[in-house]
């Protein structure tokens, strides 16, 4: 297929509907918009089902029904609305549902801003809602990146009987690119025997629920959780990694950040100073090996976590790197974003002056 | 020798943790009685509440779902929108329902959803131990009450079957009451309408039972039924406000 221009968020829609999604549960809010009103249009037409919920608590509500029903679904917001969004979140990962949440990340906290942000790394990763829980956290840096990654997210989210979250930010939304609509490889999925499709008569009743009233049942459900996780951890780490082969310094960022980043190390190349990029592809299980290895490198001098944020992932990449070298953080919040320039010079700063 | 009562196959096996003397009992064993003499049972898929009630997932014999607390409806939606052909209900208590979950069920009923609403109001919130709900009557005293609900400070309880009625798409709702034989039978049949009208695809249906909380009220179970009897069913008459017939 030939590649077509696609605006991000009409991209991500359409790539849920080739994923074999057919209910859509969403609530209007900036700079996701065009993904409900893509799904309004197109979900009649092939015998699916959009609905627009009376808020976002609402349709994340109806994307556990849907999901414990054992339909493919989806549902999309951006940062305020996904606040909103993680009581349904929590209930769904305890329940261990499958399904896919898109994140068009803006700027907040509050009200914030409409313009992209990635503050919401945090609410995100490492637990939006209450308990002990895990979203499988996708970072797409292009459109083409998301749809194959939305894709792929429901046979992910299908094998594993987990939430899975695509974080993309307004940019990625907005913006249109080139996209070719490629074959994803389906994984081999098990049957969904514990969906509540009806029991006709022929088995005993299955119960979606995430309440263990008993503290002993809790504590081994999230232990079983918890064996899931470490499972995920080991077989769905993605990073991707450029020119960090003899860097001094190593960018670490995500997203359409990533990108930016790429610029700089260009124009820093074009002065001699020898910088690369570690891009986690999954922010959860998140890439610590990767840090980790380029840590080792003797000729890694430092790492810079470069955010659209005010320091969240910065927190993962002195983990991955546990002392070995310093980790410094360069970012812009609200929906302003980090440019090149700024991350070069940020750099420059780091590895003692200009050479 | 003739069987002449039996425990309905709408029920499962698990015995009802409920109080001595609370009708939630009453009720579970006329929803599932319906189910199974509408021929639904086997296709049907519940929802749970977050109460009293939460754990009517292990009571009724067909596949079930627990919701957070006052989503169920909008769980239900997400069900009846995959499963339009099976008989789709929610079990919700006062708290739920009329309180945290006012949205949920206010935009079910306007959507028309396909689903039906067996709505407990026993006007006290029961499982967390006896709070003021917004169903508790003025004076009526509660944990959050000490006083007696002032009207002045926390409003006029809310007639939810009233409120729903004036929703086109709410096409079925009655309230009805437990307390006596006679009242039973009068509940069942409305339950059955509702169940009947949700699968001629006709639109929302809810069924509201009166209901006592011996417990938390400070009652024998039959002082709680005279209770009901003196000041619920005042204020929250029994009777259908919307029936099928009348929606063209």
């Amino acid at each position: 297929m030939a590649k077509e221009l696609w605006k991000g968020n009409e991209a991500v829609a359409e790539a849920a509907i080739k994923a074999g999604c057919r209910f859509f549960f969403g609530y209007p809010i900036t700079p996701q918009n065009e993904i409900p009103e893509y799904m309004a249009m197109k979900m009649p037409q092939i015998d699916g089902c959009f609905l627009q919920a009376e808020s976002e608590v609402a349709a994340i509500n109806m994307v556990y029904g849907a999901a414990g029903a054992g339909a493919r679904v989806m549902t999309s917001s951006s940062s305020p609305g996904i606040s909103l969004k993680q009581e349904g979140i929590t209930y769904i990962a305890g329940a261990e549902l499958p399904c896919v949440i898109v994140n068009m990340v803006r700027g907040g906290p509050g009200l914030g801003s409409i313009q992209p942000a990635q503050s919401d790394y945090f609410q995100a990763c490492k637990g939006g809602g209450h308990g002990d829980y895990r979203l499988i956290v996708l970072a797409p840096a292009s459109v083409q990146e998301a749809v194959d990654l939305v894709q792929e997210a429901f046979d992910i989210a299908d094998q594993y009987r987990n939430p899975v979250m695509i974080l993309g930010d307004g940019m990625m939304g907005q913006m249109m690119e080139p996209v070719e609509f490629k074959e994803v490889k389906k994984r081999s999925l098990p049957e969904k025997t514990w969906a509540t499709v009806g029991t006709k008569g022929k088995r005993k009743p299955n119960v979606v629920n995430s309440l263990y009233i008993d503290a002993a049942d809790c504590h081994n459900h999230n232990v079983d959780l918890f064996k899931k996780y470490a499972e995920i951890e080991k077989n769905e780490v993605r990073v991707d990694t450029y020119n960090v082969e003899n860097a001094e310094i190593v960018f670490v960022a995500y997203g359409t950040t990533a990108r930016i980043v790429k610029n700089a190390i260009n124009s820093l190349a074009k002065e001699g100073i020898k910088a690369g990029l570690i891009r986690p592809v999954t922010l959860w299980p998140y890439p610590y090996k990767a840090i980790e290895e380029a840590a080792e490198k003797a000729s890694v001098k430092a790492f810079m976590s470069v955010e659209m944020s005010m320091g969240q992932m910065v927190e993962d990449v002195k983990l991955g790197a546990n002392g070995k070298k310093p980790v410094y953080f360069y970012g812009k919040a609200g929906g302003a974003f980090p440019t090149p320039k700024g991350i070069a010079e940020e750099a420059k700063k780091i590895l003692g002056g200009a050479k | 020798m003739a069987v002449v009562f039996e425990k309905t196959r709408g029920l499962a096996e698990k015995p009802f943790h409920y109080c001595p003397g609370c009708t939630h009992g009453i009720i579970h064993r006329l929803v599932a009685e319906s189910l199974d003499e509408l021929n639904l049972i086997d296709d049907a898929i519940g929802v749970a509440p977050v109460g009293c009630a939460v754990f009517a997932y292990d009571y009724f014999n067909c596949d079930m779902q627990e919701a957070a607390h006052g989503r169920a409806p909008a769980t239900a939606t997400g069900i009846k929108r995959v499963h339009p052909k099976s008989a789709v209900f929610t079990y919700q208590g006062d708290g739920d329902l009329a309180s945290i979950g006012a949205a949920e069920i206010v935009h079910a009923a306007m959507r028309g959803e396909k689903i039906t609403t067996i709505f407990v109001n026993n006007a006290i919130y029961g499982m967390t131990g006896g709070q003021m709900a917004p169903t508790t009557l003025v004076g009526q005293k509660a944990t959050t009450a000490p006083y007696g609900r002032d009207e002045n400070h926390a409003g006029m309880p809310l007639r939810i079957s009233e409120m729903l009625a004036t929703i086109p798409k709410a096409v079925f709702v009655e309230r009805v009451s437990v307390h006596d034989v006679k009242h039973i039978i009068q509940a069942k049949k409305a339950i059955k309408k509702a169940f009947q009208t949700q699968m001629e695809g006709k639109g929302f249906s809810l069924v509201e039972v009166v209901s006592t909380c011996p417990t938390n009220w400070g009652k024998t179970p039959i002082e709680a039924l005279k209770w009901l009897q003196e000041n619920m069913i005042p204020y929250y008459p029994l009777g259908n406000f919307r029936n099928t017939e009348e929606v063209k």
